[in-house]
């Protein structure tokens, strides 16, 4: 049994088209080869000019045309069940983001990898955060952009149990190569337990749940190391030259600082640091939310 | 054979320092300004190459700092493309050869022909200017994709500008080549009895005068974007993603073409010289060429399977990007019937002709597996992608620049190169080739995306392979590099015309004169490449 419903329509038109591909390269290449030892200058002292066949250019212009027909054919057939996804499909939120996967199921569960029941078709809402990603299952063979201000889609059904690699294939900038996922493909019923399985219990403080679920230990480390944007060791109370509406100014960070920094990042930006890379998170982020991830962040010493 | 008695000074003669040079209005030594300059850019970015191949010998972080990859891939897509790739044949052996095959003493606007140079040249500063000025080199890759290049903080305007200069070169070169090629062609000259090679610089010149400027404006759009937050393609601030995606392609598709079409003229010249017989299917060759280019415009979307294109649109496109296969192959199938029953004499040029047919079937046979809508979907922005593309430009367009570079050698300097290391060399540099690009079309099927600093423990050994082949590919290139430049030093003359060729730059002295030609070049009876020795087929 294939791992998804669409690896055999896949696999199909990409072995076919490469099948047909062997076969012209080796024997346009043997025949290449051939010509230029049969009719070599020692072979063939004297040339014939032959300037064309035109019984032979027909056939070999309706040869290709027809080739190529089946071949497009076939990557239709394969494509076209992508486009629409089945009625009954149970639907899930991917969201990505700079540089983290997470999914999110309808009875508010969110989780950073995919589980998903067997032989179930699934059907998954792709939002993106910020910049554009692609969301690509090798082993499924599928893969959809996952485009910011657009509402795609993309389904599929599991079909054998086990644990599968999701890559961005969508360029997103520094740690592109690091947003990786997985999808673990269960049965019904262990499928039915996570779901109302309690995310892990740990002992995380509140604020630093927050920080991992929203992806900003992406950019910012808690230990001092220069990521893309400033870490958050001793963070509060330390002096950071910035830039605001044009002008640098030199300032003590305090919370007000980071709530508004949150809220509207593209109003002020820290020298030595990209600006305009931080999505906004005052729609996402209530006010407990923050004063817990200051909270956080305070213990950061 | 040589002509000692009184030959005119050559075009290197006449004048000599660097302002007769840099401010010269000769097609011969516009063409060879051009030929330092992209050659120079191509060993920075074949120099960016290999260091990429080396951080990725092992996954992890081991040389470079994932920013710095990701600023180096951009600046490597950057140079190789726009400093490079487009320039190279056209505005090489374009520039040189153009008017003497046309028998004319030169192009039809000498002086556009040079601020196409120094068009060049200010581009290039421009795009060099990033690695001063700013946040560092762009770190978007080379197609500058919405809204990453927006939002990034690296230095994208620069990088973009740099792009947009270097349209205008493009454009203009072209411009100068279709008027060219209409009007200054020697008298009896038809259409029909040009070189190929001019066939397919008029298909190429065509594409780069009508597709350069939708580039242009969109790369102009993309700063408005970034300095005055015009909200363009940035859904955040009410743009379009997509959008960019279309207009970048609609150029950037037909700009392969614009790559590809010219080597395929070098490729119908080589064949025929040394086969020694004329060009079996002449008008299907040169009237393909303008079939590609037409069509080409018509297939951008097929980058876009994945973007979220409609069912429709899907289908339209991919159809249509079948479609280029069908001139293309016709190309191939004439140059194989134009070595039957030839009197072939294998030298370099063919062999990189013949390496260029093999590698450039590789380029398009995996090309047509993408342009295939289920398997693009499982292959797009993967190593698959990176592979078919490099066997394409680097295997396709790169052999046939070298291989013209050898065929024309003795013709531009009049000296002769040591064909024994030269042959060498070529062996080398066609096993590094292959050595370091067919694992990724395999490392594409099992799923590495692109643009990946680190990766999965699974793809490590393919890697390894792809990293020493860039190292054999290197030392057949300096290899080769070095056997050009010692040629050029050596006393020994080269014979005008060593290959006995029948178009018309074989009939004047070599180097050329200021003027190409002493007397007015006889054209040859029953189309270019009718050689009067061969048996009438």
């Amino acid at each position: 049994m294939n791992a998804s419903n669409f690896v055999e329509g896949v696999d199909f038109s990409m072995y076919l088209i490469l099948s047909i591909s062997v076969f012209f390269l080796v024997g346009i290449t043997v025949v290449m080869i051939y010509f230029l030892f049969r009719y070599s200058k020692k072979n063939n002292p004297v040339a014939t000019n032959i300037t064309h066949n035109t019984y032979l250019e027909v056939v070999w212009t309706i040869i290709p045309t027809i080739l190529v027909l089946i071949m497009f054919w076939y990557g239709w057939t394969g494509y076209k069940p992508m486009l629409t996804a089945p009625d009954d499909a149970m639907e899930i939120d991917a969201i990505g983001q700079m540089w983290k996967w997470s999914f999110s199921y309808p009875d508010g569960k969110v989780s950073d990898s995919l589980v998903i029941p067997i032989d179930k078709p699934v059907k998954l809402n792709l939002i993106s955060k910020d910049v554009l990603h692609s969301l690509f299952i090798p082993a499924f063979r599928v893969k959809q952009d996952v485009v910011p201000g657009k509402d795609y889609m993309m389904w599929f059904t599991g079909q054998k149990l086990g644990t599968y690699d999701i890559l961005c294939a969508e360029y997103c900038g520094q740690l592109h190569s690091y947003m990786l996922s997985t999808v673990s493909v269960v049965e019904q019923e262990n499928f039915d337990n996570w779901l109302v399985s309690s995310p892990d219990t740990s002992n995380d403080h509140p604020g630093l749940t927050l920080l991992k679920n929203n992806a900003c230990l992406s950019c910012h480390t808690r230990d001092g190391s220069r990521l893309v944007g400033p870490s958050f060791k001793n963070l509060i109370g330390r002096t950071e030259i910035i830039v605001r509406d044009g002008n640098e100014e030199e300032i003590v960070v305090d919370n007000q600082y980071i709530i508004n920094k949150i809220k509207v990042p593209s109003s002020v930006s820290v020298v030595g640091y990209p600006s305009g890379l931080m999505t906004p998170y005052g729609e996402i982020l209530s006010d407990d939310d923050i004063n817990n991830i200051i909270d956080y962040i305070s213990t950061l010493k | 054979m040589t002509d000692s008695s009184v030959s005119q000074p050559n075009f290197f003669e006449v004048k000599k320092g660097l302002f007769s040079w840099i401010f010269s209005l000769d097609h011969k030594r516009i063409g060879l300004l051009y030929l330092y300059s992209v050659g120079s850019f191509f060993l920075v970015g074949a120099a960016l190459g290999v260091l990429m191949r080396l951080e990725l010998f092992n996954p992890g972080a081991d040389l470079i700092e994932a920013k710095t990859y990701n600023q180096v891939f951009t600046l490597h897509g950057v140079i190789m493309i726009f400093l490079f790739i487009i320039p190279s044949i056209p505005a090489v052996f374009g520039n040189f050869f153009l008017p003497i095959m046309l028998g004319t003493d030169d192009v039809a606007f000498p002086r556009l022909n040079l601020l196409s140079w120094w068009l060049y040249v200010l581009g290039a500063l421009f795009a060099l200017s990033t690695l001063v000025f700013g946040d560092g080199p762009a770190d978007t890759g080379w197609t500058f994709y919405a809204p990453y290049s927006v939002k990034t903080g690296t230095n994208v305007s620069m990088s973009v500008l740099a792009a947009f200069i270097l349209g205008f070169s493009s454009i203009l070169t072209g411009l100068n080549f279709i008027v060219t090629i209409h009007r200054l062609r020697a008298p009896g000259m038809g259409f029909n009895q040009m070189p190929l090679f001019a066939w397919a610089l008029y298909a190429t010149s065509w594409i780069q005068l009508l597709a350069t400027p939708i580039i242009g404006i969109t790369l102009l759009m993309i700063v408005a974007e970034r300095m005055l937050g015009i909200g363009l393609f940035d859904p955040s601030i009410g743009g379009d993603p997509i959008l960019y995606q279309h207009l970048f392609w609609i150029y950037s598709h037909p700009a392969v073409y614009i790559m590809a079409l010219p080597a395929m003229g070098i490729v119908s010249e080589i064949i025929p010289t040394f086969a020694q017989r004329t060009i079996f299917g002449y008008k299907a060759i040169a009237y393909s060429s303008l079939a590609i280019a037409f069509v080409g415009y018509f297939v951008w979307g097929h980058h876009m399977f994945t973007s979220g294109m409609s069912g429709p649109a899907a289908y339209i496109f991919s159809i249509l990007t079948f479609f280029v296969a069908i001139p293309t192959s016709i190309k191939v199938f004439n140059w194989l019937a134009t070595m039957y029953k030839g009197s072939i004499n294998v030298q370099v040029p063919l062999l990189y002709a013949v390496a260029f047919i093999f590698n450039f079937l590789i380029g398009g046979l995996t090309g047509l597996v993408v342009g295939a809508l289920a398997a693009d979907v499982h292959l797009h922005d993967t190593y698959f992608v990176v592979g078919h593309f490099h066997y394409v430009m680097f295997g396709g367009t790169g052999f046939a620049f070298f291989g013209a570079l050898h065929y024309w050698y003795p013709k531009i300097w009049g000296k002769m190169y040591n064909k024994l290391i030269a042959n060498i060399a070529f062996a080398i540099l066609f096993i590094g080739f292959n050595t370091l690009y067919f694992p990724m079309l395999i490392l594409g099927i099992k799923g590495m995306p692109r643009r990946y600093y680190d990766y999965l423990p699974e793809f490590h050994t393919l890697n390894q392979i792809s990293t020493v082949g860039s190292w054999i590919l290197i030392i057949g290139l300096l290899l080769m590099i070095f056997n050009l430049f010692k040629g050029y030093f050596s006393k020994q003359k080269a014979p005008a015309n060593p290959w006995n060729g029948i178009t018309l730059e074989w009939q004047t002295q070599s180097p050329p004169t200021l003027y190409n030609f002493d007397k007015a070049p006889e054209l040859v009876e029953g189309g270019p490449y009718n050689y009067p020795n061969a048996m009438k087929g």
